[in-house]
């Protein structure tokens, strides 16, 4: 697999991090998901593709507890993850999460926003903590930001503070929800680079996108949702040149001019 | 009920006043806007009550004429009403989209349509909250007006209470909760109102 | 009109201690307001079955009566049930029980002015909801009501002037016995505008700046 002259090396693994079994899921009486299977091994790169409205964006702030499922199972490290006594405080420290629209603490600066969940859940030292952000800023090329507010910051380099953020609590699997939608076009490539980044590191994610031909070449696998259910599962190469279903086929005609 | 009339007078007048100062509000000219600004920061820092003095004991012997306390409170009441629905109006007219009146011209509105189609009915809905919450301030407020004198229901809740303190000696706790309850009874509703239309215009 | 500078400064020592009064006053019913309104602005934030109810009703009875009438009743009617208050007892509560339901509503406009993405941002990095109300949720709101809290307490502070009417010694009293015993109109109107203008001019000025500084913390315009 190449990206520009990048090859990425082969790294998956046989381990099951996240499996998802019969999920279903309804906004009062309209069911927004249903029937979701999909598993996801240690260092696979899931991409989630999909019409607007189709339910993506759900599945992933299902995946950490910010919306409630009304059937099916979770499975995190083969521990279910959606009986009513689950920490999800624990879990959210191991499933990491972006949002589209960055969403950093306005009345703290890069570097408080990023140390806070380390010191404050993780009970870290600040030494420590301190350390591994600056690492981390840097790797991002924004450590010369550290004391700057988010106001005065660009929407790309708050994204990637943003991801930074959840990077600095070691988690286990990121999850991306459209993280380049509210960007600028300049902007969209620099945050699409941490995230290839990352993927040369090893990282599980599992990405929501509309950037076609990043997805193209960071998946492991795409998964097309159409309508709440999954319509296909392929290797990007194959969902890309000879999708399976009509759906997709639909889906990708529209990114063709 | 002297205090209800006061508030009713009060608020008829200061509204109109008010409308008329709000649009001159809206003018160009920084000495325009600066003045009505002094006016209605006038009311603000000073006390109501502080202004009913001033007028009562003040005016009267400044003026050297004798004016009744009702007429004073009147009087203080409408410029206070005045100033503030003043700034609420100009708040609202400020506040309407350019865009809009750009529509409308260039799909060919008349200025009276403009007004009348666009402009006004925005700005009442904008007005709207902003007005009643000053109604509901000013009734609240016209209680003051028995601190110089004016006979109303308070006074006449003390004369009841001075009258009946042998035989009731927990007249004053009925007689001031009922006033209590009864501006309460006006209030309220009135409250609730500006709720409703708030929220029903804000979507 | 000639002011009679002599009287004026005459009498400066009661209008001193009297604009003292208003200023204890204002002080002890702001704070007592502040503590009151921060407490039912949690409660009406985190829903609390019975208490928000019981919270709802003491605003709207508050908010819709005038403070002349609160303090006619806790003075005089107390009184009669055999609860004796001093006056500035009764005032310093009439003016709490008022200013509380506005601190109420000016700390709960803040506390829900914090959308939910960033209290979704902050469960997704591991904060208990304590520490997302502590770190992410307070800071915030508290930006947000500045300007609210700001115009409460000016509020209070000239609402101090009718406390005068349950014979609390204070600028509204002092004006009116100099003018009924002396009959020096102009001079005793002319220092309660002037003490008023002293000590709240000043605070609106405070307020505005405010306003603008906190504005510029959250959106840097």
């Amino acid at each position: 697999m190449e990206w520009l002259g990048v090859s990425i090396v082969d790294r998956k693994t046989d381990e099951v991090l996240l499996e998802i079994k019969g999920l279903y899921k309804k906004y009062d009486e309209t069911t927004v998901l249903e029937d979701i299977n999909l598993s996801i091994k240690k260092g696979e790169i899931v991409v989630v593709l999909g019409p607007s409205g189709c339910g993506k964006s759900t599945l992933l702030r299902c995946l950490n507890g910010l919306e409630k499922i009304q059937k099916g199972d979770i499975r995190f490290h083969n521990k279910s993850i959606v009986n009513n006594d689950v920490n999800w405080q624990e879990i959210r420290q191991r499933i990491g999460m972006v949002f589209q629209n960055y969403e950093l603490f306005p009345h703290m600066t890069v570097i408080e926003n990023i140390i806070l969940g380390p010191i404050k859940v993780q009970k870290r030292k600040k030494s420590e903590v301190m350390e591994q952000a600056r690492q981390l800023l840097d790797r991002v090329g924004l450590l010369d930001r550290q004391n700057s507010y988010p106001r005065q910051l660009s929407g790309g380099q708050k994204q990637r503070i943003a991801i930074v953020r959840a990077l600095c609590m070691n988690p286990e699997i990121m999850l991306f929800d459209e993280v380049t939608a509210s960007l600028d076009p300049e902007m969209v490539r620099e945050v699409l680079d941490v995230i290839l980044g990352l993927a040369k590191q090893g990282m599980t994610m599992v990405i929501v996108t509309h950037e076609m031909s990043f997805a193209r070449a960071v998946a492991d696998k795409i998964v097309f949702i159409d309508k709440g259910r999954i319509c296909e599962i392929s290797e990007p190469q194959e969902f890309f040149e000879k999708p399976k279903t009509g759906r997709a086929q639909q889906f990708l005609n529209i990114f063709q001019y | 009920m002297v205090t209800v009339r006061i508030a009713f007078i009060s608020i008829i007048f200061g509204s109109l006043l008010g409308i008329v100062l709000g649009v001159i509000w809206t003018s160009k000219s920084k000495w325009i806007r600066s003045a009505c600004r002094l006016y209605l920061e006038l009311f603000r820092i000073i006390p109501i009550l502080v202004w009913l003095f001033i007028m009562y004991f003040g005016v009267t012997t400044a003026l050297n004429i004798d004016l009744s306390g009702e007429t004073v409170s009147v009087i203080v009441f409408t410029l206070w009403g005045a100033a503030e629905m003043g700034d609420i109006v100009r708040g609202a007219l400020e506040s309407l989209p350019k865009h809009q009146i750009e529509s409308g011209k260039a799909l060919g509105f008349s200025f009276w349509d403009l007004y009348r189609y666009i402009l006004i009915p925005q700005a009442v809905r904008r007005m709207l909250p902003g007005s009643i919450n000053l109604a509901t301030r000013m009734i609240k407020t016209t209680s003051l007006v028995v601190l110089i004198g004016v006979i109303d229901v308070t006074k006449v809740g003390q004369q009841i209470i001075e009258l009946s303190r042998l035989e009731v000696p927990t007249a004053s706790f009925w007689v001031y909760g009922f006033v209590f309850i009864l501006y309460f009874i006006i209030c309220y509703p009135l409250s609730r109102l500006s709720r409703v239309l708030e929220n029903k215009w804000n979507g | 009109m000639n002011l009679n500078w002599q009287f004026i400064i005459d009498s400066l020592p009661l209008y001193l201690k009297a604009a003292w009064t208003t200023l204890k006053l204002g002080f002890w019913g702001i704070l007592i307001s502040s503590i009151i309104g921060f407490v039912c602005s949690i409660v009406l934030y985190f829903k609390v079955k019975v208490l928000k109810t019981v919270i709802q009703v003491y605003i709207e009875l508050s908010r819709n009566t005038p403070l002349l009438i609160q303090l006619f009743f806790l003075y005089f009617g107390l009184t009669k049930l055999g609860v004796a208050l001093s006056e500035t007892a009764c005032a310093i509560i009439g003016l709490s029980f008022l200013g509380g339901s506005y601190m109420a509503e000016a700390f709960r406009s803040g506390l829900e002015a914090v959308s939910k993405t960033q209290i979704e941002s902050g469960l997704s990095i591991g904060l208990s909801k304590t520490q997302l109300v502590r770190y992410v949720v307070l800071p915030q709101a508290f930006s947000v009501s500045v300007p609210s809290i700001g115009a409460n307490c000016i509020f209070l502070l000239k609402e101090t002037s009718i406390v005068g009417a349950i014979a609390v010694v204070d600028l509204m009293n002092v004006t009116k016995d100099l003018i009924g015993i002396y009959y020096q109109t102009f001079e005793a109107l002319f220092m309660l505008v002037v003490s008023y203008l002293i000590m709240i001019l000043p605070l609106s000025l405070l307020l505005t700046w405010l306003e603008r500084k906190v504005r510029y913390a959250e959106f840097g315009n």
